[in-house]
């Protein structure tokens, strides 16, 4: 089988990047996933319950929305994948419903993620309620006090949230923190991971989760514009989920631009950033070898963004091959300008986006694009769980 | 071809003490002094942590560890260092290089194992280093430098699994005492891990076997070796370690408290 962009080699490689770089403790669960995720995704039974939770719980499909105003600044047709509207507030839930049932069918009683921004965490701890399973959500110490609402959300969803300690205390020490629960809960325990990242064959198994997205996109791209093809498809990058789903069925359209949207932070260069495109060198990440922030040492080193959710030194392997064969075109946004795409987002078409989005829509000026070009920006999510950051840098903002 | 791990268990077939302490801690230049003096307390190999910033196979106790080292400074390039002429002082004992793939990856496997071997190591340990890929792109190298690969059992290895490890290496298997990181205490039920060791002791591998994650004093130590040649003790002896002024000798109080 020749590997192509959709689908890793079989042990899950895109190019030089993938694979399962793990300790032995998780090797049996890991090769139980990755011997069942294909039979399981493709059982009628399985996509029957999917596709009915997809619409009847979720909300999808989700709408492709003519943003007008935007277009008219922009000089361009600019249209919004509203993942915003999906239940809970962002794509995540896509993966999570998927990966529920799929826990579901392994035997597993008790679920554990990572979450950075914490949309993952809420989106788990919501299928959790949903199927009365065990649920306990890792979130840095950093990013509960940033994103406080959606801890509680998390606990009231019946959740129990820990906060990981060491590091930085965000995404990356959380998702330790989930990994060395799994060693510890090896048999009744399943990992919700939250990106396209980690182990062989998590990041296929979400990126396929979240191709919905796309399917999606494809259709009502046919019916709003007569092509199922637009010019550009924009979406921003942390550890990569919401712009594989994106991304996945325009992958092996060459006609379409794929540009990546990650969190420069202070400045690319400032010492204070998560652009692992630039930054990054190949080295291996929470089981998977991609580009990854690290020292000469090989020392993973500690992002930094604005937002929660783009914080991650590393980035999933296919957006790491996306990137070095130029399939995609990686761009990084700067805290104050996602800020002040929030703002002009909200007042231009009335929708709050995710601080994670707003870099996305922060790119706009950098596309080039023409005015009968079609843009599409993922708008992964809203923003209700930043507004105490918003209020913080009102003046930016404003 | 010779080569000391091999040696130990020659000479001795049982009760086994392997010790593992982090490279760099408590302070930068521990290294060496905690190394003689664990051998000359009597541990029969030693295990040299290279510190990882997400050392995800670990408990606290290492990971915090392994934050002091690096932030001491620590690094291959000045481990090595330290290591240079260490077989005048500890001629027999194993010594074994235990860390992360992706430091080693960094460094250069080649260059790594060259290195090593100069600085007198006789086993690796990388606990997330795939076997297919061991087999496929590093097992010459290994083997060209003398090292020997020592990898992970657990209760959960299938048995045909544990049979393709016991053939990739001629050094020992390290039984993980039962699901948990490093520094963690025994919470299985009783007789779930007696009969987890007992069912490998049945398997007759080619390979002696030393358990190792959970063991702490020399009640958890005596313990382990019934079931197997020896066990391996990491945390405790790192907690033994913090904050004391002496840490070589601590560290051979720690060695006797377990022997003795």
């Amino acid at each position: 089988m020749i590997p192509t962009y959709q689908q890793p080699t079989e042990r899950g490689y895109y190019g030089q990047f993938g694979g399962a770089f793990i300790p032995e403790m998780l090797y049996p669960n890991v090769e139980e996933l990755r011997q069942q995720y294909l039979d399981i995704l493709a059982d009628p039974g399985f996509q029957q319950e999917y596709q009915q939770l997809l619409r009847d719980y979720v909300g999808r499909p989700t709408p492709l929305f003519e943003a007008k105003r935007l277009s008219a600044k922009y000089n361009t047709r600019i249209y919004l994948k509203r993942e915003d509207l999906c239940h809970t507030g962002a794509h995540k839930v896509n993966n999570t419903v998927g990966q529920i049932l799929l826990a579901k069918r392994l035997g597993k009683t008790r679920i554990i993620a990572e979450t950075g921004a914490g949309q993952h965490g809420v989106a788990t701890a919501t299928v959790c309620a949903l199927m009365g399973m065990q649920c306990i959500v890792y979130m840095g110490e950093v990013d509960m006090e940033r994103q406080k609402p959606n801890v509680y959300r998390m606990r009231l969803l019946g959740a129990e949230v820990r906060a990981a300690m060491s590091g930085s205390r965000t995404l990356k020490d959380a998702t330790n923190e989930a990994i060395r629960d799994w060693i510890s809960n090896p048999v009744d325990t399943h990992y919700i991971i939250g990106s396209v990242v980690g182990p062989h064959p998590y990041p296929d198994l979400v990126a396929r989760l979240q191709a919905v997205i796309s399917e999606e996109m494809r259709k009502q791209l046919l019916a709003k514009t007569g092509s199922e093809l637009p010019q550009y498809v924009v979406a921003c990058v942390g550890g990569g989920s919401n712009a594989a789903g994106a991304f996945y069925h325009f992958l092996e359209e060459p006609s379409v631009q794929l540009v990546a949207v990650e969190a420069a932070g202070h400045g690319v260069h400032s010492g204070h950033s998560a652009a692992t495109s630039v930054l990054g060198t190949p080295g291996i990440i929470h089981g998977s070898r991609t580009l990854l922030m690290q020292d000469e040492d090989g020392q993973i080193t500690e992002p930094y963004s604005i937002s929660a959710g783009l914080d991650y030194p590393g980035i999933g392997p296919l957006h790491a091959f996306l990137a070095d064969s130029k399939r995609a075109r990686f761009i990084s946004i700067e805290d104050e300008a996602a800020l002040k795409a929030v703002a002009e987002c909200s007042r231009l078409e009335g929708i709050i986006p995710a601080l994670e989005t707003a870099h996305a829509l922060a790119a706009l000026d950098q596309l080039g694009a023409g005015p009968d070009d079609v843009v599409v920006i993922n708008l992964s999510g809203r923003g209700d769980k930043d507004l105490e950051t918003y209020i913080k840098y009102a003046d930016a903002i404003m | 071809m010779t080569n000391r791990i091999k040696d130990a268990f020659d000479k001795k077939q049982k009760n086994l003490l392997n010790i593992y302490f982090t490279a760099g801690y408590p302070r930068l230049h521990d290294t060496v002094p905690i190394l003689k003096a664990l051998s000359a307390a009597g541990a029969d190999l030693i295990e040299i942590g290279m510190p990882f910033s997400d050392p995800l196979a670990d408990g606290p106790v290492i990971q915090q560890s392994s934050t002091v080292a690096l932030a001491n400074g620590m690094n291959l390039r000045v481990l090595f260092e330290q290591l240079r002429g260490i077989r005048q002082d500890v001629p027999e004992t194993p010594i074994l290089l235990m860390g992360y793939l992706n430091p080693v990856m960094q460094f250069g496997v080649d260059n790594f194992c060259r290195e090593a071997a100069a600085a007198g190591a006789d086993g690796i340990i990388l606990p997330d280093l795939p076997l297919d890929d061991y087999v496929e792109q590093y097992q010459d190298i290994f083997r060209r430098h003398n090292l020997r690969p020592v990898f992970l059992i657990t209760p959960q290895t299938a048995p045909e699994r544990i049979r393709r490890i016991d053939e990739l290496t001629d050094s020992f298997l390290y039984l993980v005492s039962g699901p948990g990181t490093t520094g963690g205490a025994n919470t299985q039920a009783e007789g779930v891990q007696e009969a987890y060791f007992q069912r490998i002791e049945a398997m007759h591998l080619r390979n002696p076997r030393l358990i190792g994650f959970g063991i702490s004093d020399r009640a958890s130590f005596q313990r382990a070796c019934q079931y197997a040649e020896g066990a391996i003790i990491g945390s405790a002896l790192i907690r033994a370690l913090d904050g004391v002024d002496d840490a070589p000798a601590a560290a051979s109080q720690f060695v006797s408290s377990v022997l003795k």
